[in-house]
């Protein structure tokens, strides 16, 4: 398993623009700290975003993986070209020749993904941890750790993606048509969402089918934290409407991100097993 | 002796083409061995099948005794098809390491490598300043990493300049005389001719022989020859039980043999006759020529 992982490492790390991508991606996750510094202090207006309560515990969870997984874009780019580039220079036939069986070789990019996943959760666990103790108001240990839960769903929600990214690699082929294809599966789900919506069920049920699409499963994982915040509650009680809450990370949707990963490494063995190079 | 390979009624069909078909033939340690055959008649799907990368469609195949799976077999292997394909970003050095890696072999043979085939130089260049001979000589550096039980190559100086064919050839012949079998796949005979002790011949994913070299034609070659006693000479030549066929070219007899006739012989038997000879040289068919007959037979 090492050994894949380090085969893996060379590819990767001794190509510059992937360097360069992971290394932003990682200044980014650094970079939601800075945050914390966004004060703006015009006259009789004072705006300090650390003080309206984001980076309290437990709410910081919630908020930092949910702002912090449209970042996964970056990793994303690298995923599919470290896959499709495989087949742009052929290195996946002569990898083969020299000896790595399909299953080792997909095993070495799914280990990839694994590893980018665990690497970010690690380190965004690591930021929002700091952050929280230095603005949080609350600071016992019971209200740091509740809400985990938000840091797995965050794990789980980066390897379905790059799951799919991996897949679209394999199955495209050319680095810019599996981002483009990404990009209309978005827009797809979107229709489909509109169709079922229109033609066939009311919002809720529209809702429960497409929380089986995979896109929006992911999506699904950590809902929008900003409804959940005190001061948009406070004043959406001044107004008189009731926010509805229901922004846990539930066991099911879980279950359907899982689901869909399993599909998509394993589609893509069958894909490689399946094709002459 | 050691078997390396052995291939059964291999079949591949890409739709309604047939490819390969009905493949059979066996690859003993030591020996070189050449698959020729004009362009698009299964050479490089033949080798892409052995080699874990074109699925086949029906036939059996396995390496050595049989005892591992083919990508554990792979590791003991070295070999190059078609076009050298390494990471373009990454330096010698770095894609050698890699290699190495896959074929969990350790790293001390890189420099080794490099130097046998020339490029010890250029190791921290990036692969894709290569030149199309320095990569060809690095994919072969890359497959003699873990000091293969066989070496295969497909078409290992397509495209290459002359200098660049030599380089190649050299290197083939000196890994050959250390006594490692060689697969080469060629459609050039004459590159087949200099180095493969044994060949396997195909047309349309048909084989049509395999064996030695020597034994492809029930030929005892022909002998050419040149005297100014042309009319005592030819007289001589069709009264001799020997020969089969005999012909004239400008000033050139060329008699065939039916039976194995040395060239002293036919000299001593000359001169008591009285008949002196100003050439005589003893031949077998060329690869080529003996190729094309074979290949017209079918």
């Amino acid at each position: 398993m090492l050994r894949l992982l380090q085969i893996e490492f060379i590819k990767l790390w001794n190509n510059r623009a992937s360097k360069v991508l992971i290394t932003s991606y990682f200044l980014l996750l650094t970079s939601i700290a800075l945050v914390a510094a966004i004060k703006f202090d015009i006259g009789p207006v004072k705006f300090h975003l650390a003080e309206i309560g984001i980076f309290n515990f437990p709410y910081i969870w919630h908020f930092n993986t949910f702002i912090t997984a449209f970042f996964k874009l970056f990793l994303a780019i690298v995923i599919v070209s470290m896959m499709a580039n495989e087949y742009s220079n052929k290195t996946i036939k002569q990898n083969l020749i020299d000896g790595l069986s399909k299953k080792e070789f997909i095993l070495s990019k799914f280990l990839t993904v694994i590893s980018f996943a665990l690497v970010s959760t690690v380190f965004l666990f690591i930021v929002s941890l700091t952050l929280g103790l230095f603005y949080s108001d609350y600071n016992e240990w019971s209200i740091i750790l509740s809400d985990l839960e938000f840091v797995l769903a965050f794990f789980m929600k980066l390897v379905g993606f790059f799951s799919f990214c991996l897949f679209l690699g394999i199955l495209v082929k050319r680095s810019a048509f599996a981002l483009g294809f990404l990009f209309i599966w978005q827009v797809l789900e979107g229709i489909i969402r509109g169709l079922i919506r229109w033609k066939l069920f009311d919002k809720d049920t529209t809702e429960i089918i497409m929380g089986f699409f995979p896109l929006q499963s992911m999506f699904n994982l950590i809902k929008e934290p900003f409804t959940r915040l005190e001061a948009v509650q406070t004043v959406a009680d001044q107004v008189g409407e009731q926010i509805a809450l229901n922004y846990q990370v539930h066991w099911y949707e879980v279950l359907i991100v899982m689901a869909w990963t399993a599909i998509f490494i394993y589609s893509s063995y069958a894909l490689l097993k399946k094709r002459d190079l | 002796m050691e078997t390396i390979l052995t291939v059964t009624n291999l079949t591949k069909k890409f739709g309604s083409l047939i490819a390969v078909n009905d493949l059979s033939f066996t690859i003993e340690k030591g020996n070189v061995y050449g698959i020729l055959g004009p362009n698009g008649s299964g050479k490089s799907t033949t080798l892409g099948i052995i080699l874990n990368v074109v699925n086949k469609t029906t036939g059996e195949f396995h390496w050595f005794d049989g005892s591992s799976s083919t990508h554990q077999a792979l590791k003991k292997v070295g070999a190059i098809i078609e076009r050298p394909n390494f990471y373009p970003y990454m330096t010698a050095i770095q894609n050698l390491k890699l290699v190495c890696k896959i074929k969990e072999v350790s790293e001390t043979k890189i420099e080794e490598k490099l130097e046998l085939v020339g490029l010890l130089d250029r190791k921290h260049s990036k692969f894709r300043t290569y030149s199309l001979g320095m990569k060809q000589r690095l994919a072969i550096a890359s497959a003699l990493l873990n000091d293969p039980e066989i070496l295969i190559l497909d078409e290992p100086t397509n495209g290459l300049d002359p200098q660049g064919i030599h380089q190649i050839r050299e290197i083939i012949k000196k890994i050959a005389s250390q006594g490692t079998t060689i697969l080469l796949a060629s459609h050039l005979l004459d590159e087949v001719e200099k180095v493969c002790s044994h060949v396997v011949i195909l047309r349309k994913g048909v084989k049509l022989y395999s064996g030695p070299v020597d034994s492809m034609l029930a030929s005892h070659g022909f002998f050419e020859l040149r005297s100014q006693q042309k009319e005592a000479l030819l007289a001589f030549l069709r009264a001799h039980h020997s020969f089969t066929k005999i012909q004239e070219t400008d000033n050139m007899i060329t008699a065939f043999v039916n039976q194995e006739l040395a060239a002293e012989e036919l000299n001593k038997a000359l001169f008591k006759e009285g008949i002196f000879l100003s050439h005589l040289v003893k031949r077998r068919e060329s690869l080529e020529e003996q190729f094309l007959q074979l290949t017209k037979n079918q």
